[in-house]
């Protein structure tokens, strides 16, 4: 049995402008201990997948389909039910570590209540085990930093401050949207290693949601990549970097200036990200695939597998994804 | 290298940060936000300028186009001080240099049409142009960068985050300049539109022989676009070169562990890579370390880096590093 089973989920949210369908029937299942990089640019419905898994929509938010954790149904129970799963079972880091912290508190009270409320710890139990995780996520002078507010640390400071709260009840699965977007790239580069670590030494399970391919060649075991609220392929994540089998994915790819290869000319891929009130048909990528033919406004291409482990959503043959 | 458009000489920015709590009379708190910076930049070239948040290259790059004043040293433009220009004189050299800005809708005055933003700077620099003339020039410099001239009279939060930036770069290149200050101008983007923007900025460059002042934090979109690149580290530049031999050859430790820090999208390249983590981030701007800035996370730092701010060493005519100790770290980069 997977850790974590999504089939065939859908998100979508009623707005003055129109219904947006943030989700389109995505279905994918992790491990425990695996890594899983989601990739896709805004409006690929990245972030609400996640959002969906942990309870957290906005009110005008609809999830249908399920999530599975651990064999249990979770999508859409009752709150009390799932603050007995969020932090305990599910933790979730967030991209701005600043406005995730309570500006009020000292950073040992946000620790040591999520041991007090979850695990029923005392106060100085609590704060010790609060102390021994941030020097997991090396802080130095763990005892001292409990005292401090979350103004007083720089923002790679406050992302491993994070790291270590969402780890304090020892999580099965750690899900990570944008991590380090809005920190520096020597600071990523820490906290990226800080994570391979983590989930090395407890075990956890990762889900790391991302718009950047270049962390997650380092970093995950599997990728899934997104558009438009559905998975244009999956596969290992060494597999799909070396041979795309979705031209989505060949265009990112082909996109990002490389600092190890120099480039003439960027390549790009025409047109804007989809518009959410008003998707295709058929397959979202479609307006501005260079492979489109026939049936691709109209069908959406299903989600088959081929090779080991691999999942694509294309009409085009493999063959004509250069 | 032909004579330079632009030639900056021990250029410092310092702003006055009044103390909280302090008395009305106590004197403020100095954060000096670059600190003897010199550059040159020759007229068609792109100078990239990499360093990350807190590293002085947005306000080394305003202080260029004159928004923020500089405290000491010379932007020379054609050899003309602009640091002491009039405010007439400071006018008319704005037509010769505009900028483009990170957020692409938050640069665009929401309540004026795309024409009306795009128009602006030619009604500022050029108020004999009659009605007709700007119409006409405003809808080709639409056309140039990529956007429908029919969308002349619609407003920025019809377009998307890639239009957007269009828009503000048909706004720059209207008054036809010679340099282009563009900050951060990819950053926000998605990564399919990125490449678009980054295209088009070196298509313009081309036809119109523009110069460019291209600062982003992403060294992998810097590399690809720029001649040179120069590499700031809390106030102080402390590398120049052709971006090539910046790339392939950096010589000051910082620069080093910027290069191995960029993580490169490939999988089995990118585990092979050799990656010293740089330990700790960015010291304060407003207490800065004595002698060289870089030495509390330096990997080379010797006893006497805390002394006095390292000498800028010439290593050929193109390439400049501001570290005394640059040989010893002689073991090969891996990109």
């Amino acid at each position: 049995m997977s850790l974590l089973e999504i089939t065939d989920l859908t998100v979508s949210f009623d707005t003055p402008d129109g219904t947006v369908k943030a989700v389109n029937g995505m279905t994918l299942s992790l491990e425990a201990g695996e890594s899983l990089a989601i990739v896709g640019e805004s409006g690929s419905g990245k972030t609400q997948l996640a959002f969906a898994t942990l309870g957290l929509l906005a009110k005008n938010g609809r999830a249908a389909g399920s999530i599975r954790f651990d064999g249990q149904e979770i999508l859409n129970l009752p709150e009390a039910q799932l603050n007995a799963i969020r932090a305990d079972q599910i933790a979730m880091i967030f991209q701005d570590p600043m406005t995730s912290l309570n500006p009020y508190l000292r950073v040992g009270e946000q620790m040591a209540e999520v041991l007090m409320l979850h695990k029923g710890a005392s106060r100085r139990d609590a704060m010790t085990e609060s102390a021994q995780m941030l020097d997991a996520v090396r802080i130095p002078d763990a005892r001292a930093r409990l005292r401090m507010y979350p103004h007083e640390f720089s923002g790679g400071m406050r992302q491993r401050i994070m790291i270590a709260m969402a780890l304090l009840c020892r999580p099965r699965l750690l899900i990570a949207d944008e991590p380090t977007t809005a920190l520096d790239v020597t600071v990523q580069n820490q906290i990226m290693d800080l994570m391979g670590d983590i989930q090395r030494d407890f075990g956890t399970a990762l889900i790391l949601i991302t718009h950047d391919l270049a962390i997650v060649a380092g970093s995950c075991q599997r990728t899934l990549v997104m558009y438009g609220g559905r998975v244009m392929e999956m596969g290992a994540t060494d597999d799909l970097f070396e041979a795309p089998s979705h031209p989505y994915t060949r265009g990112l790819l082909n996109a990002v200036p490389r600092l190890d290869v120099p480039q003439e000319m960027l390549q790009t891929i025409p047109g804007d990200p989809p518009d959410l009130t008003a998707l295709p048909a058929g397959c979202p990528f479609s307006p501005r695939c260079p492979i489109r033919h026939g049936p691709c406004a109209d069908i959406m291409p299903s989600l088959d597998g081929f090779a080991a482990r691999r999942l694509r959503a294309c009409h085009a043959d493999r063959e004509a994804v250069t | 290298m032909s004579a330079p458009l632009l030639d900056i000489r021990d250029l410092s920015v310092t702003f006055s940060i009044t103390r909280q709590g302090g008395w009305p009379w106590s004197a403020p708190h100095r954060l000096q936000a670059v600190r003897g910076a010199s550059l040159t930049l020759a007229p068609g070239q792109t100078l990239g300028l990499v360093g990350e948040s807190g590293s002085g290259k947005s306000t080394l790059a305003r202080a260029i186009v004159g928004t923020v004043p500089a405290s000491e040293g010379q932007v020379l433009w054609r050899g003309k001080d602009i640091v002491s220009m009039t405010a007439e004189q400071h006018r008319n050299h704005g037509r010769h240099v505009q900028m483009v800005f990170q957020d692409p809708l938050d640069a665009l005055n929401p309540r004026m049409t795309v024409g009306q933003i795009v128009a602006e700077p030619l009604r500022t620099h050029f108020p004999n142009l009659s009605k007709a003339e700007i119409h006409r020039k405003v809808g080709a410099m639409m056309e140039r960068v990529g956007l429908l001239p029919a969308l002349i009279n619609r407003y920025p939060h019809e377009f998307s985050g890639g239009q957007c930036q269009r828009i503000g770069i048909a706004r720059a290149l209207i008054t036809d300049p010679e340099l282009v200050v563009c900050d951060e101008p990819v950053s926000a983007l998605d990564v399919s539109v990125q490449a678009q923007v980054v295209n088009l900025l070196q298509e313009l460059q081309r036809e119109m022989g523009l110069a460019l002042l291209f600062i982003a934090h992403d060294l992998s979109v810097v590399r690809h676009i720029s001649h040179r690149i120069a590499v700031m580290y809390l106030g102080r530049i402390v590398e120049v070169a052709e971006a090539e031999e910046l790339i392939e050859n950096p010589r000051h430790p910082y620069t080093k562990a910027l290069i191995a820090s960029v993580p490169i999208p490939a999988p089995k390249a990118e585990r092979a890579r050799h990656r010293p983590v740089l330990q700790g981030e960015l010291p304060s701007p407003m207490s800065p370390p004595s002698g060289c800035v870089f030495r509390t996370r330096c990997p080379i730092a010797q006893p006497n880096c805390a002394d006095a701010p390292p000498a800028v060493q010439k290593l050929d005519d193109t390439h400049w590093v501001a570290c005394p100790y640059h040989a010893n770290t002689d073991k090969p980069v891996q990109i």
